[in-house]
């Protein structure tokens, strides 16, 4: 069993839900120990560094030194948390000065950070830590024939990281569905931005980006898209009517988070990941589940095939 | 040097000091970082151009330009940047100095909306969404306005929008610690 602080930041109390419950059954399901971060707050996002450098670095400081009582280390399932909490962490690291002025207003709610926990994105801890054999052992069902298009999103394969993937041409979520049996497509600006908070800053800006990437998924001819970040998954899926309003065009592609599709390999009754809470149907993933007849196993998942399935 | 002969040009790159930047004069101006950026098209000026006009102490210029506000944090600059300048933290630097000097256009939707969620977090140490909806507003007006809310509504029926903002539970300590990092009276 594999302990982490989990921190699910705070898309995961309501506009993420899914993403968080399928989060904790697909972990549950491949022996990972998700413990919540205890009161933990928001990472700032990005508005906090567009004020202040030092606020942001303060918010993230304060969940790291919680996390570093517990002696675990912080997995995030979302990009931007990701991004914040690790580049908070370099830099607190690094500065002795920034740190000094930082704990000293975390002494302020009794905390104290030491630079000693390790940050990591949901999707490296299912690669890296679990292992992509891993999870193909558990796999009861290959989402076999569903074609899916990887949205790594911009912050996940970012600079000053240390995870050692290659940011111009990352594999490692192409690995990931390949595991589950699924087919990753391969087409444009799958790890170019979403727009993010331009939706609200400058929105047909935003839009445009968009829906570039569902043109680039949908040509590729992709049942569903993939993300690892619930803003990634808030802008390409609820967003798309706007889209279809402001450029004319008719795009209806449903959006899952990686994990949902994970957990629906691994068996998991698709409710309890969280499905059903879309704005854009999902049903086409189902039905092209549902038609499969139950195969052996895919792969290495031979080895533990289930007995007794219809 | 004094802040009295500090050119435009110098403040800026102080302010990207902790940033690891090889600094702005370090620029080539091979445009990677303009033929990148997914936001590009819907900047006054290119990134590239951006940089040059800061060397260049074009200041007014600089600050009524919409390109840092158009920037969405998403890296690619700085991830692809040649000579290790990483425009995207200039365009976090302009954001803040455009912010303390008072020289915000007042067309844009971004700074209002960053001050909002600054707010929402220092009241609640949580994000909020609907708390959000002033901007929505700011930025389309009554259309605007009527279409976030039926947006809302969509998100609502499926239960993915909260009725009430959810609180860090020790939120007094938590308001105690970030005015220790600066002041919050301007901003809360």
């Amino acid at each position: 069993m594999k302990r982490y602080a989990y921190y699910p930041g705070c898309s995961a109390e309501a506009v993420s839900a899914s993403y968080h419950v399928s989060t904790l059954e697909t972990g549950a399901k491949l022996g990972l120990e998700l413990a919540e971060l205890d009161d933990w707050n928001c990472c700032g996002a990005t508005p906090y560094t567009n004020i202040d450098e030092l606020l942001a670095d303060g918010l993230c400081a304060r969940n790291l030194a919680i996390a570093e009582r517990t002696g675990l280390d912080v997995v995030a399932p979302c990009n931007a948390c990701f991004k914040n909490l690790h580049h908070a962490n370099a830099e607190l690291r690094a500065d002795p000065a920034l740190a000094e002025h930082i704990n000293f207003a975390l002494e302020a709610d009794g905390l104290h950070y030491g630079g000693k926990v390790n940050v990591h994105h949901l999707m490296h801890v299912f690669v890296k830590d679990v292992g992509l054999d891993a999870i193909a052992k558990q796999v009861k069902q290959p989402l076999k024939g569903l074609k899916v298009a990887p949205y790594y999103g911009c912050q996940l394969v970012r600079p000053d990281r240390d995870d050692g993937f290659d940011p111009e041409a990352p594999h490692f979520f192409e690995d990931l569905l390949k595991a589950i049996g699924a087919e990753a497509v391969d087409y444009p600006y799958r790890t170019r931005c979403c727009g993010a908070s331009l939706m609200v800053g400058n929105r047909r800006a935003a839009l445009a980006m968009v829906r570039d990437l569902l043109r680039g998924a949908v040509q590729a001819k992709a049942d569903v898209i993939a993300t690892a970040c619930p803003l990634c998954q808030l802008n390409v899926e609820c967003y798309q009517q706007d889209v279809n309003r402001e450029f004319g065009t008719q795009y209806k592609i449903p959006v899952l988070y990686f994990t949902q599709l994970m957990g629906l390999a691994l068996g998991i009754e698709p409710k309890r990941l969280g499905i059903g809470t879309e704005v854009v149907s999902p049903q086409p993933v189902l039905d092209c589940i549902a038609r499969r007849p139950q195969p052996a196993a895919a792969g290495a998942a031979a080895k533990t095939a289930k007995v007794g399935k219809p | 040097m004094t802040a009295a002969t500090q050119s435009f040009a110098d403040e800026i790159s102080n302010l990207m000091y902790a940033t690891g930047t090889r600094g702005l004069n370090s620029c080539i101006q091979c445009a990677t970082c303009s033929a990148t950026c997914p936001a590009v098209d819907h900047m006054d000026h290119t990134p590239r151009r951006l940089i040059a006009m800061v060397n260049a102490g074009l200041k007014d210029e600089v600050l009524a330009s919409n390109t840092f506000w158009t920037c969405a944090s998403c890296y690619a600059c700085s991830e692809r940047c040649p000579k290790e300048i990483r425009p995207s933290e200039l365009m976090y630097a302009l954001k803040r100095y455009s912010i303390w000097k008072g020289r915000v256009p007042r067309r844009l939707v971004g700074p209002g909306f960053s001050r909002l969620f600054v707010r929402q977090i220092l009241r609640t140490g949580k994000s909020y969404e609907p708390g959000y909806a002033p901007a929505f507003v700011f930025a389309g007006g009554l259309i605007g306005a009527l279409r976030e809310a039926r947006f809302g509504m969509r998100l609502f029926a499926k239960g993915r929008l909260a009725l009430v903002p959810k609180k860090v539970k020790r939120v007094e300590n938590f308001r105690r610690m970030l005015s220790r990092i600066m002041p919050l009276e301007g901003i809360a």
